[in-house]
């Protein structure tokens, strides 16, 4: 590919109880599900005021995402060169459900603005401040071949200089989040950005 | 219904679990705060909840738009529309 390799720079794996960065971890928990991101979000010190108002699949967005950018990311991206492309398989399912319930007594605008995947990445733009290009694609499964070539399109033809990606899917109490900090240059320990390296990231078996 | 005082501590509570704000406890909230911006600094989506609750608790509908940014000013403000207008 010579040219056209990007980098995987950092790395983030969320997976039920507990979060992994660069293969390290830095949170574990007994708890589960919403306690579980309520846990982390205090013990990792992610501040961001609308915490508490979002839906699972938000928060888990934004606690993965700050572990992911903490000590990683560079401020010298315009935020129209920094972009979002998640994917997951259960979209909001999480927030539908609430929304639902709530609406057989009266509907909830607040819970009515999370019953689209993609408000997360909505979240992290104004908790980030990043305007780049942006995507939420629902598929069955992790597909890292599909992740691979549409971030490195948007790389291509220049769009973005940095792309946070990968996967963010709530159900239930099941929290799975993989996400992957992309970038034209490479930096410390970054790894290639290709379909098998993030498979190989989104597939470890961290002993759990 | 309660008088003013104690409305406006149970408005306080009802605001806190309605909008999740998890962080916040009645007494960080001040009888005469903004609501919006500064403040405790709600939003729209907030606003449309407050709307909800309105009419959820106190069976109270606002008449027009523009009336809730006088109504919304503060807890104080949001007591004497419900002191208003309860039936």
């Amino acid at each position: 590919m010579g040219g056209t390799d990007y980098h995987i720079t950092a790395t983030v794996l969320l997976r039920n109880s507990i979060i992994l960065k660069d293969d390290a971890v830095v949170f574990r928990s007994e708890e589960k599900g919403a306690a579980f991101l309520k846990e982390a979000y205090g013990q990792l010190g992610v501040e961001y005021p609308r915490f508490y108002k979002m839906d699972a699949l938000s928060k888990m967005g934004l606690v993965a995402a700050d572990v992911l950018l903490k000590n990683n990311f560079t401020t010298a991206y315009r935020p129209e060169q920094v972009g979002l492309v998640f994917s997951n398989r259960n979209a909001s399912i999480e927030a539908d459900a609430h929304y639902w319930e709530a609406s057989q007594e009266y509907p909830s605008p607040a819970l009515f603005v999370y019953t689209l995947p993609n408000i997360v990445i909505g979240e992290l733009c104004i908790r980030y401040q990043f305007k780049g290009e942006n995507a939420f694609f629902v598929s069955e499964r992790f597909d890292a071949e599909w992740i691979h070539w549409y971030v490195s399109d948007l790389m291509k033809r220049n769009l973005l200089k940095a792309c946070i990606c990968g996967w963010v899917d709530v159900l239930d109490d099941r929290l799975d989040a993989c996400l992957f900090l992309v970038e034209q240059e490479a930096s410390g320990r970054s790894s290639t950005f290709t379909p098998g390296n993030l498979d190989q990231i989104y597939k470890k078996d961290y002993g759990k | 219904m309660e008088n003013k005082q104690e409305l406006i501590l149970h408005l306080k509570e009802q605001i806190i679990k309605q909008l999740k704000l998890e962080d916040k406890k009645p007494e960080d909230i001040g009888d005469h705060a903004p609501l919006f911006v500064e403040g405790l600094g709600l939003d729209s989506i907030d606003a449309l909840e407050l709307i909800v609750l309105l009419q959820q608790e106190y069976n109270i509908k606002l008449r027009n738009a523009e009336e809730g940014q006088d109504v919304f000013r503060s807890v104080s403000t949001m007591a004497d529309y419900i002191l208003a207008h309860s039936s």
